[in-house]
């Protein structure tokens, strides 16, 4: 990027090297107007930086990270308001990621509470700008967006420039779609555009595996704990698994699909892996089977010893190990509504078992709007729900976890990805269930 | 005795600087979110799973690394880093720019004004070879002297 000033004057375009389209070109040329040619400026530097040689059109809804008013998780308010005033919007209604604040289902202390309402004071105007400029409707906040219960899933093939790491490896594994991981503020502004940069995920040879790893465990391993060992071990690279067809049947079901949710959280958080394929099956590896492999594949195998090994470096950032744990946060990504009904189920049975009504610590479920809604017409279970004290919420937990009063507090989690960014403890579902149920001699303190 | 390595140009700048290196990916939202929720005026590596950066502080290094990884919040983490003065003054990549580092220092260049230099495919040797606390001399054309 060199000679800013001189690319700013209008028709200079020698510093672009890819391939445009003439109505690129003309937006490149401000014929479109500054914003948008601001807009695309921005995004043929990002191709070019990520050596793609052409931008492509983007085929459907987008799927964004910027869901806060909060610089930094967030794009800067005038960002959005300049963006707005020039009323660009993108072509098809988008989602983002879960809300941050809750007041209404978390207790807080009233320091707490002063916290989030001193970072979060722009939320209100902030989504109202991301409805300007294309955000679907109110339920909209999820990282979950491809449950059918929310709807936004892509077909396969289809070419998209999402954010959110869960949601982008999800959308191309699982589905079979095609995104590369767009960080926060570029994913919008590819989207303004309507165009992706052709490079990485978005290619054929992009999605080849450069890694095999096979699942050798005793039993079916935790998603959390696979999905972990899997993105520090391949980083940014494509891993095939083999071995998990064993366990979870070939195809793809329900449970399989939450299973694939999580595990593919945790390989883009510990690492930066946008795709993964399993074999028999993600569409791509019951389509193409080993050939996906590329000639110089590595080899990585995951017994129960390695999951060990893994779980065991990860640190207890409690400030007292020991201490008995104050909540517990379960839902990070959001919950599928088979999860949901899971954990309630679960919970309700294992208090039952232990002779006790309540949890002695506070218990969330986080969910998407639109699954929460559908919960609470289950009424059976959501009754259960009700007589543990188990609350729900539809906002992010990371964002709750990132006030440093909250993060003080010794909190347990089943999510991987919440451990690796914040002070959570992380616990299998097994374990979290005997802390509920009081069932553990000294409650986390020896795990 | 110097050692020269030469690398494509993703931001360019003269500078010159400390290295901080890092053997594995830069988780950049668990590296920086501490210090930006802190309102930090330098900001100090937070991510608990990086050995080789924990603890330690990350405005105006140079950071030498294979690539960033973790959260696709990156993009704005970067900009806001560079908005408050508490960037690192370079990223040397041995590898290829990965994605979210290569929209991030375009948004901090382009939307912030506040550019990070940005080298990458300097090669496995370059990441073999450098140490913490060297001297790292960096050319507009992507030449990078290691002190």
């Amino acid at each position: 990027m060199k000679n800013q000033k001189d690319e700013n004057s209008l028709g200079d375009l020698s510093w672009v090297r890819l391939h445009l389209t003439k109505e690129e070109e003309r937006i490149l040329r401000g014929k479109r107007g500054k914003m948008l040619q601001k807009v695309m400026k921005t995004v043929v530097h990002y191709a070019q930086a990520c050596g793609a040689k052409k931008l492509v059109p983007i085929d459907g809804a987008a799927h964004l990270v910027i869901s806060q008013a909060f610089p930094g998780l967030g794009p800067r308010m005038e960002m959005v308001e300049e963006l707005v005033r020039t009323g660009l919007r993108t072509k098809w209604p988008f989602t983002v990621d879960p809300r941050p604040l809750d007041f209404e289902n978390m207790a807080l202390s009233s320091r707490q509470k002063r916290i989030f309402q001193k970072w979060y004071r722009n939320q209100d105007d902030f989504e109202k700008l991301l409805k300007k400029l294309g955000l679907r409707n109110n339920s909209a906040f999820t990282c979950t967006c491809y449950l059918p219960e929310v709807g936004n899933i892509p077909r396969k093939g289809e070419v998209l420039a999402w954010s959110e790491s869960s949601a982008v490896i999800f959308a191309n594994s699982v589905l079979g779609a095609r995104t590369n991981r767009n960080g926060a503020i570029m994913d919008l502004l590819c989207n303004l555009s309507g165009r992706a940069p052709y490079f990485g995920l978005l290619t054929d040879d992009g999605r080849r595996a450069g890694w095999l790893v096979e699942v050798r465990t005793s039993t079916l391993p935790d998603p959390q704990l696979l999905g972990g060992a899997i993105g520090k071990r391949v980083q940014e690279d494509v891993p095939f698994i083999a071995g998990l067809d064993k366990f979870l049947g070939r195809g793809l079901k329900r449970k399989t699909r939450d299973f694939l949710k999580d595990m593919g959280a945790c390989c883009a958080a510990l690492g930066a892996c946008g795709l993964f394929h399993a074999e028999n099956i993600t569409p791509e590896a019951v389509e193409r089977k080993r050939d996906l492999l590329k000639k110089d594949f590595r080899r990585y195998v995951i017994d129960d010893e390695e999951l060990r090994k893994t779980r065991k470096a990860y640190p207890v950032l409690w400030m007292d190990k020991r201490a008995k744990p104050k909540r517990c946060l379960i839902g990070c990504p959001h919950l599928s509504l088979e999860q949901l009904n899971w954990w309630v189920t679960k919970i309700h049975g294992a208090l039952r078992d232990g002779g006790k009504s309540r949890p002695d610590i506070e218990v969330v479920l986080f969910a998407a709007p639109e699954v929460l809604k559908e919960f609470r017409k289950n009424q059976r279970v959501f009754d259960k729900s009700i007589a543990s004290g188990i609350k729900l919420s539809p906002s992010c937990i990371e964002s709750f976890m990132n006030n440093p009063l909250v993060a003080e507090e010794p909190i347990i989690t089943n999510s991987n990805k919440l451990r690796a960014y914040t002070t959570a403890r992380f616990f299998l579902d097994q374990e979290i269930l005997d802390i509920i149920a009081d069932r553990r001699s000294n409650k986390a303190g020896r795990a | 005795m110097s050692k020269v390595f030469r690398g494509r140009v993703i931001v360019a700048k003269k500078a010159n600087g400390t290295a901080l290196v890092t053997r594995q990916g830069f988780n950049t939202l668990a590296s920086f979110y501490r210090s930006i929720l802190k309102n930090a005026t330098r900001a100090v590596c937070s991510d608990q799973d990086n050995p080789f950066l924990y603890k330690k502080p990350l405005t105006d290094k140079v950071i030498c690394l294979p690539r960033t990884i973790g959260s696709t919040s990156a993009g704005a983490v970067w900009e806001v880093v560079a908005e408050r003065k508490i960037a690192p003054k370079a990223l040397l990549f041995s590898g290829a720019i990965d994605s979210l580092a290569a929209g991030g220092v375009v948004l901090a260049d382009l939307w912030i004004g506040r550019p990070i230099i940005a080298i990458d495919q300097l090669g496995d040797e370059f990441l073999k070879s450098v140490r913490d606390g060297q001297e790292i001399e960096i050319q507009e054309d992507g030449t990078v002297i290691v002190h």
